[in-house]
């Protein structure tokens, strides 16, 4: 490698570790993205300097760096990749967000596959020591079942399939990735194709979509809820994919950086699960759905209490303080803009207003700071869990807006619960609880919940949007 | 060129670096900063290119041209999103400005 490309991805590396670094703080999150994005860029560019032997699709002809061919190959696949990528991910809702993020994610873990495929393939795998196939079959084969995985977890998010579950799942599953690995182990070592009776080629070739079937089943009985910790494992495997696959190609950027991801990844996914309270196995062996059923045939035979949304608004309008538990609902309605103006009225009352973010509210960990931030609801009104647990208890009113799970007291007291333990907003100890749902059904893990059954509870149903622009018609009306 | 445990020993080392560099992450920027590591391992795009610019044959090169696809699709689209996403952490400073 010469020293300018070198010099180059030493520079982009340091470029997107910082970039990396500055990302985890708000303060310098938004300058994080653009540094990591120079270092993509200059290692792109760079890497158009790499010198390879290259060859042209005519069989013979050899020569040292690009040929002329292959550099508008190259730039042609970028244009096809690239274009829809930007574009989709200019145009997506921020609701939508952690799909585009699933998605964008599994294409890297394809990616590494198709490097590891190529270097399987051309034989320029098996040169060296032992330890190049074996560490190429084994990122193709996180970054293939992650590729599948991810896809699935697109596919759901997106609303466009649901949980199937069969008999004996576990089993098939099973034998998928034994399979997987057989074909795997035979890939490392190429001589082995005689012992199972089919050709070199087709051992590779079966592999591949062994391990992406695997990776699709795998996911397939995973519950919507368990998503983000599902998306999230993905990032961290297809992280050491890529690292991987750096080794194979040595270079050095994609190690280190693969790698990092992988460890941050993890890292980031046992925080998930942990403010989920849930365990990897649990997640992973989809047993979340299987208790569901039996939680909610409980509390049906109860009957909620009912609100017009005028009095809601009077009752807000005539109290101290309010705490707003925002939860999906809400986004999916898109009223977070519109909630802001609701605040600022009751603001103008004299009413003290704060936002109560559960860690997991929303589609993924931190999702719900996102669409309140988008909406410009400031840092100061915004609390943490742990910080303002305590004072719903001296609250007049808790507002709780398309949230269920995250303020749902059967985690606190019902053991038989699958939610039990997980830590939740204590909302049902305001003096008044306002509920502005959709619908009297369970929300999106399908637990019943005891707070809208609540003595001090009042629901208002409709969609957020149509209630939040009616109360704020009602306190300009007052 | 790294190999044996030289290899070893920097991933050991790099894996800790990467549990360092986010461990005191607050909450609200959990999803964006999954978003953002997303983006980082799009640097297998720099692998790709490479498979690519070598690939011998029309299977090899189909494949590696694949690769590239994917990969510029997962370094563009996270970018793209993870820059969108904090753009709005940028506002939001702006405004607490604009009201002191």
């Amino acid at each position: 490698m010469n020293f300018v490309v070198e010099a180059s991805y030493f520079i982009a590396t340091l470029l997107l570790i910082l970039g990396l670094k500055r990302m985890s703080s708000p303060r310098t999150a938004r300058s994080g993205i653009v540094w990591a994005g120079g270092g993509m860029v200059l290692a792109t560019l760079a890497t158009f300097f790499y010198p390879v032997q290259a060859y042209s699709l005519h069989p013979g002809s050899v020569g040292e760096g690009f040929s002329g061919q292959r550099l508008l190959l190259i730039l042609l696949a970028i244009a096809v990749g690239g274009i829809p990528a930007w574009w989709s991910g200019r145009k997506v809702a921020i609701t939508d967000m952690p799909q585009m993020v699933a998605i964008y994610n599994g294409l890297g873990g394809g990616a590494a596959a198709a490097i590891a495929a190529v270097e399987l393939y051309s034989g320029h795998a098996y040169t060296d020591s032992l330890a190049v196939p074996v560490i190429a079959v084994a990122g193709a084969f996180i970054g293939t079942v992650a590729f599948g995985g991810s896809a699935v977890a697109f596919l759901k998010l997106q609303g466009w399939m649901r949980s199937p579950r069969f008999l004996g799942r576990q089993i098939v599953n099973s034998i998928l990735l034994a399979v997987a690995l057989l074909l795997g182990v035979c890939s490392i070592f190429p001589a082995s194709s005689s012992i199972l009776k089919i050709p070199e080629f087709w051992v590779v070739t079966l592999f591949f979509p062994a391990c992406l079937v695997a990776g699709i089943l795998i996911t397939l009985p995973i519950g919507g809820a368990d998503m983000p910790v599902i998306i999230s494992t993905y990032n961290a495997c297809i992280g050491l994919a890529v690292g991987f696959e750096g080794f194979v190609m040595r270079n050095p950027a994609m190690i280190i950086l693969g790698t990092v991801v992988g460890a941050a990844g993890t890292l980031l996914t046992v925080l998930m699960a942990r403010a989920m309270n849930r365990s990897f196995s649990q997640v992973w062996l989809s047993e979340f759905g299987d208790v569901e059923a039996a939680a909610v045939g409980d509390g049906v035979a109860r009957t909620m209490q009912v609100m017009e949304v005028s009095d809601a608004a009077a009752t807000m309008a005539y109290s101290e303080q309010v705490i707003i538990v925002p939860g999906y609902g809400l986004a999916v309605a898109q009223a977070q803009h519109k909630l802001w103006d609701f605040v600022q009225l009751l603001q103008k009352k004299g009413v003290k207003v704060r936002f109560a973010i559960h860690p997991v509210a929303g589609r993924m960990p931190g999702h719900m700071s996102v669409l309140m931030a988008e909406a410009g609801v400031p840092y100061d009104l915004i609390f943490d869990l742990e910080e303002i647990n305590a004072d719903f208890a001296t609250t007049d009113v808790a507002l709780v807006i398309g949230a269920n799970d995250v303020v749902n007291p059967a985690a606190r007291n019902d053991k038989s619960s699958p939610i039990y333990g997980m830590p939740i907003l204590n909302a049902d100890q305001a003096k008044q609880v306002l509920v502005i749902k959709r619908g009297a059904g369970a929300g999106f893990s399908g637990v019943q919940n005891e707070l809208f059954f609540g003595p001090n509870t009042h629901m208002v149903f409709g969609d957020a949007q149509e209630v939040i622009n009616k109360m704020i018609q009602s306190l300009r009306e007052m | 060129m790294i190999t044996g445990f030289t290899a070893l020993y920097i991933f050991m080392i790099t894996a800790f670096a990467g549990f360092e560099i986010i461990s005191r992450v607050p909450v609200i920027l959990h999803t964006p900063l999954m978003s953002g590591s997303n983006f980082v391992h799009g640097i297998v795009l720099v692998g790709a290119m490479v498979a690519l610019a070598q690939a011998r044959g029309p299977l090899e090169v189909s494949v590696a041209f694949a690769g590239v696809v994917m990969a510029a699709g997962n370094a563009v689209g996270g970018y793209a999103v993870t820059e969108r996403m904090l753009e709005m952490f940028k506002s939001r400073e702006k405004q607490q400005k604009v009201r002191q």
